[in-house]
């Protein structure tokens, strides 16, 4: 690594790291989920802890938690850079996610990202000037059927247009919390306009209003599928 | 058309509650000691009798699995190890049963876990679902109050702990040996098998992975009986199946239809049918990314089951539909999906690390058309030196799916290629 990236990174970094007494009680009850001696087993759930706390993972954090678990900390910088949901450096509030793997993009994920990098004003690894939000391009996120989807922190949003994408991005910067999950109005990964199984569970979650839910999915198939 | 009372995932949807008064109300942990009582070989029977294969991908049988593991209890703790590290794109069917049917997950640790003597589960959650993630944990908790899990799990006088590990963003945690490291606390990186994870698992210890699909499907397959799951789907291909559908369809869906069923009935009941209707369709993915795609010509009249789709040289995998109709640009989606491997080739074998970027440059390049015709032949030949030649699968399933592009669609490419040719003469001229 040369200088000037160690430079960098070290601008960040904290001098000392220690979980807050909330988080020190996790902490207990994470080890004791592993069979004894094989507390090293709870290197990913203590750097997730760490990095709730503090926003990001710091050196320091890592460093405390390859003490905790008598871990050589090369150990522990080896799981930091192995797993993508680590953010070795801090990130903004709002840590917007977006996929643009297949599914995504065949249902319009580049309007999705239209959308972010209109409202954010940044490109994908940048955040914004006043350090709120970060944006990220991300590999499929496991909501296929209720694509396109993007993620910010730990909520999936869902059936993404760019209108919707736009708005969900203005609402979470002003501090609102919009709706989580599908912006089309259907329940989990249950056909738009309504099930086509288990139709007598379905109940009030049928889509009240069909037409509209299936052009905020899709603005060319909402007539063809009233 | 698979009847609702034939399903075991009657809240795929959420329309309920996932909690226990209303998963009790659906049939979860009804009889589950009398199901326990009637020992470890029963189950192990019934489950290969029923025909159930593994819902991960794989489609090996999981009674077979179970009964890899040693038997009776030796000096070494045995583990049941859930593989909900969902990444395959295009899936998205173990995300719905954990946030609105975890209690068929859960009762199926303990099922599984006898079965193969173990008193603790490990289900390893992707990290992106984290929600989903506490409401499965919210379940356990309310397993644990109700007796249903801890010392004397049902009354059965087993005892059973279920804990969950959250991965963090790494696709090739859902490969088996992986996933055994992740859980380690190591890098994720596959190790050669064998000692296959039965022999030596999590830990040292005799461990059996399985999908959270697979050991959900459980309770309900051993209480109703073997026969009625293997009484549907074609022989050896029994049962229901979660399917995703995903991509240029109207109602894109995840939906549970019995085994066998074909791809253009599977689209057109559920999924409201093709975007501009069956002739607009150019081809599909049929089973996550990782398999070939198939044309139109083969999507006519293909079923969707493990053999099938293995016939046209394809396969079920994860059974999660990609559908792409004719606006689709075939070459960047392979591309796109190209990226993918190359960003989650882990980079410890060298075919793989070095492999899946050369493949990515060259789809890049094939997509502009900025190549030549021999070159096709070059990156076929790539993929067949990636294929077959790493620790794990992920080489293999980033060769298969540029296989497929050219194994239908060779002379788009090379219209591309002539096409870039005679614009650069146009433009010398």
């Amino acid at each position: 690594m040369n200088e000037a990236i160690l430079a960098d990174q070290d601008k960040f970094q904290p001098a000392i790291f220690a979980f807050s007494p909330e988080n020190a009680k996790i902490v207990e009850a994470t080890i004791a989920k592993y069979p004894k001696g094989r507390q090293r087993s709870a290197v990913m759930p203590l750097l997730d802890l760490a990095q709730r706390q503090e926003g990001w993972l710091s050196r320091a954090a890592m460093d405390h938690v390859a003490s905790m678990l008598g871990m050589p900390p090369i150990r522990v910088y080896e799981v930091a850079t192995f797993y993508s949901m680590y953010n070795l450096k801090p990130v903004g509030r709002l840590n917007v996610q977006i996929c643009t793997n297949i599914s995504c993009w065949l249902r319009g994920a580049p309007e999705v990202v239209r959308a972010a990098r209109e409202v954010l004003g940044v490109e994908f690894g940048q955040t914004t000037a006043d350090g709120v939000a970060t944006l990220s391009e991300v590999e499929c996120l496991g909501a296929c059927a209720n694509a396109p989807v993007m993620q910010v922190n730990d909520d999936l949003y869902e059936d993404m247009t760019f209108d919707s994408a736009k708005a969900v991005l203005q609402a979470l910067l002003k501090g609102e919390k919009p709706t989580v999950g599908s912006q089309a109005g259907r329940r989990g990964a249950c056909p738009c306009c309504g099930a086509t199984t288990l139709k007598d569970k379905a109940g009030d979650y049928v889509a009240k209003e069909p037409a509209k839910a299936a052009e905020a999915a899709d603005p060319k198939a909402g007539k063809e599928t009233t | 058309m698979l009847r609702d009372e034939d399903r075991i995932y009657t809240n795929l949807y959420g329309f309920e509650a996932w909690a226990l008064k209303s998963a009790k109300a659906r049939g979860d942990w009804d009889g589950t000691k009398a199901i326990l009582g009637k020992g470890r070989d029963w189950i192990v029977e019934e489950t290969k009798k029923a025909g159930l294969r593994g819902r991960g991908g794989a489609g090996f049988s999981a009674g077979l699995k179970w009964s890899f593991m040693p038997k009776g209890e030796g000096p070494l703790p045995h583990y049941l190890v859930v593989n909900a590290d969902e990444g395959e794109p295009g899936t998205c069917k173990d995300r719905d049963i954990l946030r609105f049917e975890p209690h068929k997950l859960i009762e199926g640790c303990l099922i599984a876990g006898f079965a193969i003597g173990a008193h603790a589960a490990y289900i390893y959650v992707r990290g992106e679902y984290y929600n989903e993630t506490n409401v499965l944990q919210a379940a356990i908790d309310e397993a644990y109050a109700a007796g249903l899990l801890g010392p004397n799990a049902c009354k059965s006088g087993w005892a059973m702990d279920v804990f969950i590990h959250r991965g963090m963003g790494a696709y090739i945690c859902g490969e088996e040996s992986a996933l055994i490291q992740s859980l380690e606390g190591k890098k994720g990186q596959p190790r050669s098998k064998p000692p296959f994870p039965a022999g030596v698992g999590v830990w040292g210890c005799p461990t059996t992975v399985n999908n959270v699909e697979t050991i959900a499907d459980v309770p309900t397959i051993l209480r109703r009986g073997a026969e009625w799951f293997s009484g549907m789907g074609p022989e050896n291909n029994n049962g229901t199946k979660i399917f995703c559908i995903s991509g240029h369809v109207e109602t894109p869906c995840n939906i549970e239809e019995e085994m066998g069923i074909s791809l253009k009935g599977l689209i057109k009941k559920h999924a409201g049918g093709v975007r501009g209707g069956w002739d607009n369709l150019l081809a599909v993915i049929p089973g996550g990314a990782s398999t070939p795609m198939i044309p139109k010509s083969v999507c006519d009249d293909v079923h969707m089951d493990f053999d099938s789709l293995r016939n046209v040289r394809t396969g079920l995998g994860t059974a999660a539909v990609i559908v792409m109709d004719t606006s689709t640009d075939l070459v960047a989606a392979i591309t796109r999906l190209a990226r993918f491997y190359m960003h989650e080739s882990c980079g410890q074998c060298t075919p793989c690390r070095e492999g899946t970027g050369w493949l990515w440059r060259t789809m890049v390049r094939m997509e502009k058309g900025n190549a030549a015709v021999a070159e096709i032949d070059q990156l076929l030949e790539v993929t067949r030196q990636i294929e077959g030649h790493t620790i794990c699968a992920l080489g293999d399933a980033a060769a298969w799916p540029i296989q497929g592009l050219f194994r239908h669609f060779r002379p788009e490419v090379e219209k591309r290629i002539a096409a870039r040719r005679a614009d650069a003469k146009h433009r010398a001229a």
